[in-house]
């Protein structure tokens, strides 16, 4: 009997932590909103860091996180693991990532379907990959590794892209689901990803998701993008993180939230970065459309489970 | 190693990343049959870009004095052959300053690599490991006839380094917006860097406090310490100096002989 293929795990590992934080709207920490943030006391809310920019021995930044932590759930997102890339995982930055998640008890943890580091290099990007059955046995490998070392399931999150690989024999949707079904790990949605993906690759937003499997969705993202031209004069979105969510992104983002019930919402603000009030009430925007859909979410989660 | 088979995608597509006379590697392409140049140039201009903006953020200073078109040309060709090699940007730019120091365009600004190496030890002390500073009652408790072989256990975050120029005063001017006053370079200055209870401050030490704080940071008794400096500077205050250090924040403790 073929032993070549993975079994497919029977169900997601349960979280440590029975705490879900629900329907709720977070934004992105930035240090510079910190005072601000105390200010206005606690509020209703996550947020998300970059897992990075905590894997620093200590100092301020670990000062900040642990201010901010003692009053809210915190969301912690990697960005670097190069979970996509062809080459084992960094050892080294698995056990920091590791260590951060039982410091700090994030209410959620999620990584990319991409790739940053190559050889030697770190590129500081998330790079593209080719969906096929060696690309997607090498993701899942490490999403095994990564779910085995923080003990729970991870949520990946689809990418933003610009180019296709020749090489691709699966559709984006069906390598996502194909990694769920394997992996048991959660599925962090970036709507606004989507509708970059889409306008870039020529496929309609809707299409895409109707094919994403919805019920993994345990945290969505939303951002602003921006505009640019590809080699033929046709419009080029940009996954740029600088701006407000565009209007087209909010209405997708409504569509999700009715088929999927309300689930964490991210507004990820990373560059030219807003006062903290424009960025609250960008969180402000998510939460009232979350808040029309709360009822729906427990048969959601009924759904995922 | 090479690849398993199936995985060769990150070698063909990583090459032209940083390299702008490589074409757009063949393996990608746009929809339908579109072309994939302008498409690869989207994540060439991140992985550049963004990593010459992380530079600027560790060598902020630096690139006030040079001015921003400067700076990131310069930051554009260090970028290009030395790409950082940890998923951890506060990491990134340790040869910098050398890099500042070769850079033909920055010869006319012999200080500009010093200001950089403060600057990147400044970041150093800013992660640096949580330690409570030695309090200064600790020495005090200290009978006289001991004081010669303190030895001192250096802060985590606690740097010296030493320069020709006035790079601590330049330093200091540039880190923020503030109007800079005229300066004369040629002074040498040697810094301090701690990270107090909060903070992370940049001290300008006296003649020989650089040679006494380098070797009490390397556990050399206070005595020897005293002497080296002594020869250095005549006019050394070893009393104002050891207090200064501790104020600063540069030691966690203290013991009396060979630490080991």
């Amino acid at each position: 009997m073929s032993t070549v293929f993975k079994p497919v795990r029977p169900a997601a590992m349960p979280l440590r932590f029975a705490t879900p934080i629900g329907g709720v709207a977070g934004t992105s920490f930035k240090p510079e909103h910190l005072p601000a943030i105390l200010e206005g006391g606690p509020r209703r809310g996550f947020f998300e860091v970059h897992a990075e920019n905590y894997m620093g021995a200590g100092g301020p930044p670990h000062r900040a996180l642990e201010t901010i932590r003692r009053d809210h759930p915190l969301s912690l997102h990697g960005v670097c693991m190069s979970i996509g890339g062809p080459r084992p995982l960094d050892k080294a930055h698995l056990a920091r990532f590791r260590s951060l998640v039982a410091r700090y008890q994030p209410a959620l943890v999620s990584e990319h379907l991409a790739w940053s580091t190559h050889e030697t290099s770190f590129f500081n990007d998330l790079l593209p990959l080719p969906y096929t059955e060696a690309t997607l046995a090498c993701v899942c490998d490490h999403i095994d590794q990564v779910q085995e070392a923080i003990r729970r399931p991870l949520l990946l999150e689809n990418p933003s892209t610009y180019v296709a690989f020749r090489e691709s024999s699966m559709r984006e949707t069906d390598f996502i689901r194909a990694i769920a079904e394997r992996t048991g790990c959660g599925l962090l949605l970036d709507v606004n990803n989507v509708f970059v993906s889409a306008t870039n690759q020529g496929y309609a937003a809707l299409d895409y998701l109707a094919d994403f499997p919805l019920s993994r969705v345990g945290e969505i993202h939303l951002a602003g993008h921006a505009e640019q031209a590809d080699d033929e004069g046709d419009l080029l979105l940009i996954d740029s993180h600088d701006g407000p969510v565009a209007d087209a992104v909010w209405k997708l983002y409504e569509i999700v939230v009715r088929r999927r019930g309300a689930v964490p919402t991210l507004i990820e603000w990373d560059s030219k970065i807003p006062d903290w009030p424009v960025l609250q009430a960008e969180a402000a925007a998510a939460q009232a459309i979350l808040d029309r859909h709360q009822s729906t979410a427990m048969a959601g989660d009924r759904h995922a489970a | 190693m090479l690849p398993e088979s199936g995985l060769s995608f990150a070698a063909s597509f990583a090459p032209a990343l940083l390299d702008p006379a490589r074409s757009t590697p063949d393996v990608v392409t746009g929809p339908s049959g579109k072309a994939a140049n302008r498409r690869y140039d989207v994540y060439r201009n991140n992985v550049t870009v963004s990593l010459i903006d992380a530079l600027a953020a560790i060598y902020p200073a630096v690139q006030r004095i040079t001015g921003t078109d400067f700076f990131r040309a310069m930051a554009r060709f260090h970028v290009r052959s030395d790409p950082p090699t940890s998923p951890l940007l506060f990491e990134y730019g340790r040869d910098f300053p050398e890099f500042i120091a070769q850079y033909e365009h920055a010869r006319t600004m012999p200080w500009l690599a010093d200001v950089a190496r403060i600057e990147r030890a400044w970041l150093d002390a800013y992660h640096a490991t949580d330690a409570v500073p030695l309090s200064p009652a600790r020495l005090s408790a200290v009978t006289a006839g001991r004081l010669a072989d303190l030895v001192f256990i250096p802060h985590p975050a606690a740097r010296c380094l030493r320069s020709d120029y006035a790079a601590v005063t330049i330093f200091a001017a540039n880190r923020d917006d503030a109007p800079v006053m005229r300066i004369d370079a040629s002074t040498p200055e040697d810094a301090l860097i701690t990270r107090g209870e909060f903070d992370v401050t940049v001290r300008r030490l006296p003649p020989g406090g650089a040679v006494f704080a380098d070797h009490l940071m390397s556990g050399r008794p206070l005595g020897e310490a005293a002497a080296a400096a002594l020869e250095a500077a005549s006019e050394f205050d070893i009393a104002a100096s050891i207090a200064g250090l501790i104020e600063a924040g540069a030691f966690t403790s203290l013991c009396c002989g060979d630490p080991s």
